[in-house]
Parts: C-alpha cells; sequence; structure tokens
C-alpha cells in the first residue's frame, strides 16, 4: 500500500475560497518605485477603460499561500505513481529544469539578429538530428506545440504534397482504436474520415486496408504500438497496400516509448508522424501543457515542412524563411522553445544506450503488472502487450462495480487511475501505462491496491461504488456543470461554501 | 544519466515473476526485420553535471535581455515577473500532474483555471473564456474556423487588417486553406498606422463572416473599433480582436467594451519569459452566446455529493475525445502550466498594481519617442494613438542598426522583412525594463 | 420498460405520434438511459426542412453525443421550448414532455418503414442480447 499522501487525509480538504474572495482593496504584491511619472494623457481619454473590476488584491504572502494551498490538492508524478495509459508519465528530471531556466534560454527574443542567437539554433539544430536518429525518419520541424497540432501539420504536408501531384485526395483512413485526436484533425485539414475496425487481435488486417484503400485516400493514420499496447505486426504489409494506390502513411507517435532501440518507424513504411516530447522525451504535463509535438518526413515531404528552417552554413545556423513549397506556418516563432531545450537536456542525459533502457524497462515494467493482474482482472486482448495492457471491468461489473467505481477507489489508495474508457473498442478500459522510471515496490503497491480493491468488489461493492472517500472532493456532478455551466467567478453570486 | 532504478536482481525477479527469461524475449513478437535496424546510433548518455556544462555552454552563446539592451516587442515582451510566480509553477505538483480527467485529485489546477477564465473575462471585458490555447497565432486562427461554425455558408469572406501580426496572418492562412470554402481578403493599413476604416467599410458586405484586427497593432497602434464594430454590425459580420500585448488591456478599453464577439491574443507579456518565443499561450474569449462553439478546455464549477464547491472540466463534448471528427478543435494537450504562470502573475499585481505597471509602460514608450524624435535625426512612423510600442523611420537603417549593436542595444525589428513598402521603418518596444539609463543609450546610439 | 402502444419506432431509437399530416418525435426510454444524464439538446429552427435517415439534432450526456436521424422527412412546424433550459425532461419524460420536435411530413409513406411498439420492443430485447453474446463472445474466444 502506497503512503499517505497529501491528497488523502480528510484534515486537509478545507478548500481554499477563489482568490477573488479575499484580500482588501488597495491591496497589491507589486512595488515599484513611486518617483515614476505617469503619462495619463498619452492615450486620449475616449481609449481608456474603467478599473478592473473584481480583480484580486492580496498581497505577496496571500497569493503564495494561496496557490501553494491549492497545489496541494492536485495528484502529481512526484507525489503519486500516475500509470496513465498513452500518456507516459515518466519521470521529469530536474537538470531540465535547471537548464531551461538559464538566462540564455529564458531571456532571449525570437525577433533579435540571428548573430545573437546561435546557441538556440545550434540546440534545435542537434536536437532535430536526434529526433531523426532515434525515428529513422530524416527530417524534423520542431515547431508543433503538442501531438495534435503535430497531427494537424503532417496532414497538411499530405495534403500540400499530393496536391502539389495534382491529385490531391479526399479522404484519410483512421483506425477504430485512434486517439480522438486522429479523426479531429483530420477534420481540420478539411478531409472526410473512413473508420476501419481492429481485428480479433486487436490489430489492423493488412487486407481490410487494402479493400478500404482507393485512389481517393490521401493517408491512412496508424498509431504503434496502437492505443491497445499492441504492435501492429502487419505495418509493412499495411503500408505496402496505402502506398500501392499512391497514399502515404501517418504513424501516430504517441507510443513512441515502447519502440527505441526495438523498431524505428522510418523502417515500417512511414511516410510522416508526430512525436509527443510530454510524453516519450520526458518534458513536464504540467497540468495539461505545454507540450511539443514535432512532425518528421522522409525526403519526398521534406520542402512542405513549416517555416522557418533551421540550416547550417558552414559554422553558422540560420533561419530560412524562402522555402516557397512550404505548408507557411502552424504558430508564432519556432515554436516551445522552454520544452524543446528540455527535451534536449533529456535526450543528451541519455543518450543512445539509455533511450533504449528506458523503453526495455517500460515493457518490462507493463508486463510485470500485466501478468499480477490478469487472474483477478480480465485481460482485453490476449496478446503479446508492449509498454502498456489493457484490462475490462467485465468481472467486476458482474458485481455491480464499473471501470469508473475501480478508478475512483484508486484515489483512496493513493494512486492515480489508468486512463479510462479509452480506446472505445474496449467496454470498461482500464489502459495501465508504468513507465520505465518506477520501481518493482511501487508496482507491487498498485498491484496489491487493485487486488484490494478487486476484493472489495466481491465482498464490499458499495464501499467501491460511492469512492472516492479520502480526497479532497468526493465524486462532482458533470451533469449539473455542463446543463448550466459556470465558466467564471461573478462578484454577485459569490458565497464562500466549504 | 537513467532514470530506470531496476537493479540486476530486480529484472530477475521480475522476469521470473512474468516467465521469462530474458528481456529480449519481451519482444519476440516484433518483426526480425525491424529489430535488426533498430539500434539508436547516438552519443552515450552524460552525467547530470557534463549536461549542465553543455547547457550553459549553448545559453552563453545567446545574447540576453540582461546583457543587452533589447527594444524589441513584435509579440513577444520583455516584461518584470515577480519570483513568486516560478516559485508556484515549479512546485511538482503543478508541473508534473497530468491534465485534471480525474476532477477529485486535481482542485488545485481546476480551481487556478477556473480563476484564470475569470481573470481573463475581466481584462478583455468578454463573457467567457476557455483554459488557453496554443499561442496568440493558433488563438487568431481557431477565432477564424469558430466564426465559420457559427456564421451561415453564404458568409465565407474573412477580412483580415494587414496590420495584423504577420506570423498571425500566415497561421490564419496556413489553417484556412485546408478548408477550401473560406476567402481571405487583406484590408491595408493607412497613414496612422491603423486600418483603413473607409476601405473595411466598402469590402464588408452580406458575404463577410468576420473582420481580424490586431488590438493593438502590429505597429503598436490602438486601432479604433468603434468605427470597426459599426462596419461589421451593419454588415452582419463578427469582430474578432488579437491582442499580443494583453498589459495594454489594463488601462486602454478592452475588446468586450467595443462589443467584440471574439477576443483573442497572446498571454506571455503577463508572467510567462520570453523564452525564445515559447512556450506561452493564447488566450481566448468570446460572448456567452457562443460558448458551445469554442475550441479548447473550458473548467466549470459544481458541486460533489457532499454539496461542495468543487471544479470539473466541462463542455467536453465538444472536443476530440469525445466527438472526434465533429469537434469543435483538435486540442489535447494545451499550455496549462503557462496560463497558471500568468494567473500567479495578475493575482500578485492585482487591480492596482497591472494598471501601474501598464501605465510606467506608457510612460517610458512615450517618453523614449519623444527623445528619439527631437534629439536624432529619426522620424516619426505613424501617427495612430499607441500603448509601448511605435514606429520610427530612417534613411540610414543598415547604419542605425550598426551603430546600436557595437553598443549592445538592439533597438527593435527593422519591418522590411515583413512589409517591404516600409523598409526605412523600425518596430521599436520599450516598457518598464527599459531603464532611463538604457533609453539614453539609444538615443545616442542612433543619434551617432 | 415502456413502449407506447400508439407509437411507431425507428431502428435508430426515435419514436414518432402521428396526427393526421403532422409527426411529433421524440427518443426512446431504451435510448436516454443508454446516454445517462442528458445535459444538452441541439435541435432545428422552426422551418427547417428535414430529412429522413438524416441527422436533424443532437443529444448530449456529459460523455457522449449522439445524433438524432429523423424518421420520417418534413418541415418542423414546432420545436419542444422546454429542452434547452431542461434537457433532463427527455430522462424524465421521454415520450411525454420529453418530444422535440413537431413535423408536417412531406410523404407520410415514410412511415412504412417504421416498427410498431411490439416489433420495437422485440428489437431492444436483440439488440441487449447482441451487446451480451458480443461479451460472451470474446470470452470464448480468449479461452482458446
Amino acid at each position: 500500500m502506497s503512503e499517505a499522501s497529501p491528497g488523502d487525509r480528510k484534515v486537509r480538504t478545507a478548500a481554499p475560497g477563489l482568490i477573488f474572495e479575499s484580500g482588501s482593496p488597495g491591496r497589491s504584491g507589486f512595488c515599484w518605485p513611486s518617483a515614476e511619472v505617469s503619462a495619463h494623457d498619452a492615450i486620449p481619454k475616449a481609449l481608456l477603460r474603467d478599473e478592473i473590476a473584481g480583480f484580486p488584491e492580496l498581497g505577496e504572502l496571500e497569493v503564495l499561500r494561496h496557490f501553494t494551498r491549492l497545489s496541494q490538492r492536485n495528484f502529481a508524478i512526484e507525489s503519486q505513481f500516475y500509470p496513465l495509459g498513452s500518456c507516459t508519465m515518466k519521470y521529469n528530471p530536474k537538470i531540465n529544469e535547471l537548464a531551461a531556466r538559464f538566462p540564455g534560454f529564458a531571456e532571449i527574443h525570437p525577433l533579435a539578429p540571428a548573430d545573437l542567437l546561435q546557441g538556440a539554433l545550434e540546440l534545435l539544430y542537434e536536437l532535430e538530428r536526434m529526433l531523426v536518429e532515434v525515428s529513422g525518419m530524416e527530417h524534423v520541424s520542431l515547431q508543433p506545440s503538442a501531438g495534435a497540432q503535430g497531427e494537424l501539420t503532417g496532414l497538411m504536408l499530405i495534403r500540400a504534397y499530393l496536391s502539389a501531384r495534382g491529385d490531391p485526395r479526399k479522404k484519410i483512413i483512421v483506425p477504430d482504436t485512434a486517439h480522438g485526436t486522429n479523426p479531429a484533425s483530420s477534420t481540420l485539414c478539411g478531409y472526410d474520415v473512413i473508420q476501419i475496425a481492429s481485428n480479433a487481435q486487436g490489430v489492423i488486417d493488412a487486407a481490410a486496408v487494402g479493400k478500404a484503400m482507393d485512389s481517393g485516400v490521401a493517408a491512412l493514420m496508424v498509431t504503434n504500438p496502437n492505443t491497445l499496447g499492441l504492435f501492429e505486426k502487419n505495418i509493412e504489409a499495411i503500408s505496402e497496400a496505402v502506398h500501392a494506390k499512391g497514399g502515404l502513411v501517418y504513424l501516430d507517435g504517441a507510443n513512441l516509448n515502447a519502440l527505441m532501440g526495438v523498431a524505428k518507424p522510418g523502417h515500417m513504411g512511414v511516410d510522416v508522424l508526430h512525436m509527443n516530447l510530454h510524453k516519450t522525451f520526458s518534458t513536464p504535463h504540467g497540468g495539461g501543457g505545454p507540450g511539443a509535438g514535432p512532425v518528421a518526413v522522409k525526403e519526398r515531404l521534406r520542402d512542405y515542412l513549416p517555416v522557418p528552417r533551421i540550416v547550417k552554413q558552414g559554422q553558422r545556423f540560420e533561419l530560412l524563411e524562402d522555402c516557397p513549397k512550404s505548408v507557411g506556418r502552424v504558430r508564432s516563432f519556432l515554436g516551445n522553445f522552454g520544452v524543446l531545450v528540455r527535451a534536449y537536456a533529456y535526450m543528451i542525459s541519455l543518450g543512445g544506450d539509455g533511450l533504449e533502457e528506458a523503453s526495455r524497462m517500460a515493457l518490462l515494467n507493463a508486463n510485470y503488472i500485466r501478468r499480477k493482474l490478469e487472474k483477478s482482472y480480465q485481460i482485453a486482448y490476449d496478446e503479446p502487450c508492449m509498454h502498456e495492457c489493457i484490462f475490462t471491468d467485465k468481472i467486476q461489473h458482474k458485481l455491480g462495480v464499473s471501470t469508473l467505481d475501480i478508478a475512483k477507489r484508486l484515489l483512496d489508495y493513493g494512486f492515480h487511475p489508468p486512463t479510462i474508457y479509452f480506446p472505445l473498442v474496449v467496454s470498461g478500459a482500464l489502459m495501465i501505462e508504468p513507465t520505465e522510471t518506477e520501481t518493482p515496490e511501487t508496482l507491487d503497491g498498485f498491484v496489491d491496491a487493485m487486488l484490494a480493491i478487486a476484493r472489495e468488489a466481491r465482498e464490499e461493492p458499495d464501499l467501491v461504488k460511492t469512492a472516492p472517500h479520502s480526497t479532497p472532493v468526493s465524486r462532482l456532478d458533470e451533469a449539473r456543470a455542463a446543463r448550466k455551466p459556470i465558466l467564471r467567478w461573478e462578484p454577485s453570486a459569490s458565497s464562500e461554501r466549504g | 544519466m537513467r532514470y530506470t532504478p531496476h537493479t540486476p536482481a530486480d529484472k530477475e525477479r521480475m522476469l521470473r515473476a512474468i516467465g521469462l527469461e530474458t528481456i529480449e524475449e519481451l519482444y519476440r513478437h516484433i518483426p526480425a526485420s525491424l529489430r535488426q535496424q533498430a539500434r539508436i546510433e547516438l552519443p552515450e548518455g552524460l552525467t547530470e553535471l557534463a549536461v549542465r556544462r553543455r547547457m550553459a555552454e549553448l545559453a552563453a552563446k545567446n545574447a540576453t535581455a540582461s546583457d543587452w539592451s533589447f527594444f524589441l516587442g513584435g509579440g513577444i515582451y520583455h516584461h518584470f515577473i515577480p519570483s513568486a510566480v516560478d516559485a508556484v509553477i515549479s512546485r511538482s505538483e503543478f508541473s508534473t500532474s497530468y491534465t485534471p480527467y480525474q476532477p477529485e485529485v486535481s482542485q488545485g489546477t481546476l480551481q487556478a483555471l477556473f480563476e484564470y477564465q475569470t481573470l481573463i473575462c475581466q481584462l478583455s471585458g468578454m463573457e467567457v473564456s476557455n483554459a488557453g490555447v496554443y499561442d496568440g497565432a493558433s488563438a487568431a486562427a481557431e477565432a477564424v474556423l469558430m466564426s465559420r461554425r457559427i456564421q451561415p455558408a453564404s458568409r465565407r469572406r474573412v477580412l483580415m487588417s494587414r496590420a495584423l501580426h504577420p506570423q498571425y496572418r500566415s497561421v490564419i492562412s496556413t489553417y484556412l486553406r485546408n478548408l477550401g470554402d473560406v476567402q481571405v481578403d487583406e484590408v491595408p493599413f493607412d497613414a496612422s498606422g491603423a486600418t483603413d476604416t473607409d476601405q473595411l467599410t466598402r469590402e464588408l458586405n452580406d458575404q463577410s463572416m468576420c473582420v481580424i484586427v490586431g488590438y493593438p497593432n502590429f505597429f503598436g497602434v490602438i486601432e479604433d473599433l468603434a468605427a470597426i464594430r459599426a462596419g461589421c454590425s451593419r454588415a452582419g459580420a463578427q469582430l474578432i480582436t488579437v491582442t499580443t500585448e494583453p498589459l495594454a488591456l489594463a488601462l486602454v478599453k478592452p475588446p468586450g467594451a467595443w462589443g467584440a464577439d471574439i477576443a483573442a491574443g497572446e498571454g506571455q507579456s503577463l508572467g510567462v519569459p520570453m523564452s525564445f518565443g515559447g512556450p506561452a499561450y493564447g488566450f481566448f474569449a468570446c460572448q456567452k452566446k457562443f460558448v458551445r462553439n469554442m475550441p479548447g478546455r473550458l473548467v466549470g464549477e459544481t458541486v460533489d455529493t457532499e454539496g461542495r464547491r468543487g471544479f470539473v472540466l466541462t463542455l467536453a463534448t465538444r472536443e476530440q475525445h469525445i466527438r472526434r471528427e465533429k469537434a469543435t478543435s483538435n486540442i489535447c494537450t494545451s499550455q496549462t502550466l503557462c496560463v497558471l504562470a500568468s494567473t500567479v502573475f495578475m493575482s500578485l499585481l492585482g487591480k492596482s498594481g497591472l494598471r501601474r505597471l501598464a501605465e510606467i509602460n506608457v510612460a517610458r514608450a512615450h517618453e523614449a519617442y519623444g527623445r528619439l524624435i527631437q534629439q536624432t535625426g529619426i522620424r516619426a512612423g505613424f501617427g495612430g494613438p499607441y500603448f509601448n510600442e511605435f514606429v520610427l523611420r530612417s534613411d540610414d537603417m543598415d547604419g542605425l542598426l550598426a551603430r546600436c549593436a557595437s553598443g549592445k542595444i538592439v533597438p527593435g525589428a527593422a519591418l522590411r522583412q515583413w512589409y517591404p513598402e516600409l523598409k526605412d521603418c523600425l518596430l521599436v518596444c520599450v516598457t518598464e525594463m527599459n531603464e532611463r539609463e538604457e533609453i539614453e543609450r539609444l538615443v545616442r546610439s542612433i543619434a551617432g | 420498460m415502456e413502449f407506447p402502444e400508439g407509437l411507431k419506432f425507428s431502428k435508430e431509437h426515435e419514436w414518432v405520434l402521428v396526427e393526421g399530416g403532422t409527426a411529433t418525435v421524440g427518443i426512446t426510454e431504451f435510448a436516454q438511459e443508454e446516454l445517462g444524464d442528458i445535459v444538452y439538446v441541439e435541435l432545428p429552427e422552426v422551418g427547417e426542412k428535414i430529412v429522413k435517415d438524416d441527422p436533424f439534432g443532437a443529444v448530449e450526456s456529459v460523455k457522449a453525443v449522439s445524433d438524432v436521424y429523423a424518421p420520417v422527412s418534413g418541415t418542423v412546424l414546432e420545436i419542444n421550448d422546454l429542452l434547452p433550459d431542461n434537457p433532463e425532461t427527455i430522462n424524465d419524460d421521454p415520450y411525454g414532455d420529453g418530444w422535440m420536435v413537431r413535423v408536417e411530413m412531406t410523404d407520410t409513406d415514410d412511415l412504412k418503414d417504421l416498427m410498431t411498439a411490439e416489433e420495437y420492443a422485440e428489437y431492444v430485447e436483440q439488440q441487449k442480447k447482441e451487446d451480451d453474446d458480443e461479451e460472451d463472445e470474446e470470452e470464448d474466444e480468449e479461452k482458446e
């Protein structure tokens, strides 16, 4: 059983009020010399606003206390085991945080002359090379801000390439196990989505792809290993089937943590892929970002990559804007540079040998958990799993206990639950990805908790169905939040509720 | 340096529990053809000390705003960040947590985002805000896409000001090109540096979907939103404003007060380091009636089983993980930690502090402008009202830039890289971080 | 589970109440149960034309969205203005107060493709059985 963590004792559940609900008029945490001249009449009166009604008025300690107390209401990797499938919640190294905060990275402006930014450009250039090597592809753009933006960019590259050949095509094939961003990105790129089914082994058949594939299909989007944690073993034949009819293969690289030193996407017939630096390459999740979703392509798509490109002329690095075939920009400046700095530090920390070991241990940990749980929980597919394993709630459902209940009960044991109800092809999915940075003792603790819950489901189901009992808040009324959305604090409506 | 804790004994014990002899066996189902070519040919890993040295070496090759004087804006701004901001976002409870899908153990992040949404509404004067998108440019693009979802199919013309940030215009075009049914027309700027409202009025008609302008615009000019709003209302087009310098909104009348339909922009100014242009975040706010068409995450207030107030992600059926191909956007991971930094920043400065900071910017910028015009050969660029950024003209741009560089000054961004017709123009930004003494040196360097 | 006699039913779990040339449409008890707590209803505008078998609206719960398909073609005469503020009405009274739209039918022949209450009851039984069978099938496969 895990050690008690901050969130699981009732003592700390007293909620800090909203930042607007305390403080005092005129208070501020900001100081500046009063000798400063004002220039009120510099801007025409008609353009001036009234004061910002409702804005907080607190001192510095009040603010710090508020956010510190808020932080204590969160689970996080550094406090709890966080086995979210497909999210790769590995340790976020502190050396990366230190480096990203160097003034030479944090206090530089993107519009300064390139001569003054050679260190930054060198870092990005080298990061591109390293990602090329890991992926087995040929060129990289670091611009996309997240995996989903990487997907959109990749699809734009495909579209530009095919349009240049006079053969734009209208459709994208997406497996039923795909992450929701795959069809969403396809639509955003102006494509129609065709869904194909995985087979009974949880992977895609080359024959199914061949049947769905025609001269109107621009690309197939595939994840490998897929969202079931299974290696798409037919990938080479699948790529052939797509290429045979003039289409391209897009790989969603979200699960790259399983593949380093094992198999390179570039050798699987993949034409373009994205990687998630906040997954495989350890940059922090931040409660929902920032991340980075670089795209990697084969030679034939190089000219379409977003601008600017980073190029090396002799010993100098430069930004190349003049790329006539480029799809253009997907965001401002060069991307989430601070995230890229962290990923670079991580990659040089681990080196080739370290990255390969990371994947090996990720698989070892996932298979260990699978073996320990498969007598008490129904495994979704009896196939070799890679870095994650999926169970269903089939056994527990017969006792009236669902995946949701199991997840909520895990919170009482001090663990963040696995990913639940995804992918959709598995009923009541529980997707567990431990990552390589966890000790066997932590895994044992998690297994013990899961076994205890399985026992509770048999002997005290109500305890599970009404969980969580020890978190700062109990189950929240999401229907109410959706029916009558309250999306901001309002002065008149506020009343401190305990 | 590795972070895998497994000892040889650990590995052996685990393999036995799995029923395997070697780790290699975990991969026996992977095609041999792929296994053979999979080696990662990168140098061996480094110790933490070696990493630190290498990173310092790279950092040392960059000019920072501390050792040089930057008068650069253009979408990224050098502002003071109180130390308390980093203290909060360095807390691992915030930085190493995931998107708050399990709200019972994510109340910290969720409440902070709810507070952020409120702060943006207050600052922008709009009715509802989301929890942030990637950056100002993609926020602008998402705003146009949202307008397309709301407006009927007969309205598919976008009127985009040429005075909107060039990179943002590029991103908007990139996003729209794939949808094929939207026409983007550029509206020129006039001698004051603002959007030519006469031309805009001539272009507005019943096919107009939306008008999108910077506020302030790329030249730092505060646009006449009254005239633009009136034109939009007459034509039935939506008004979208894009603010790259949101500190201006602490002093200048915000988009909501002018009746904007959607207010987007870049949040970096408010407590996020410049960091070579990212990560920061895009803010996105709109009128309440459009809320179900918004992209991005939304945090809502609710209660738990015991009536305690709590916060959850809500209206999730708009989003990719549920709506899939019919989603309002594809956004999944966003920029939450940067949004949190801004929330702390705005809370620290508060009502009076943020306004004071804005006033200092106005004072410094207008003072610098006055001195540059009077004491050097440089001429005024545009005549419109401005916050902390302005345009100046020089016939000897290269000479000016060189003189400044030898004094370790970057006096601004030459506009010729984006506007060929403005090859004698320099975009200058002055903030509270530019000391009086720096401005003095700027004046002397430019005077020559 | 209720299957009111006077109604007709579609394979997509909509019900139709026919009164002369007018059809009132809603979703069935089975459908609202599958969805869970309904939080939002998307309805067409009065005067809009709906086409048989095409989606004319949607029903949202917290975790899912379901398109609602037109069981008949017609022009929308009335929409249920209770639903925007009280979407849960569909959960509470799917066949009564939870009605969604009233349309002027273009072709009463459209009704021929719909099921009677008895046929729909059987159809629902069959659906439930298929879901169980699928689960059992998976079990059997794994045992092999």
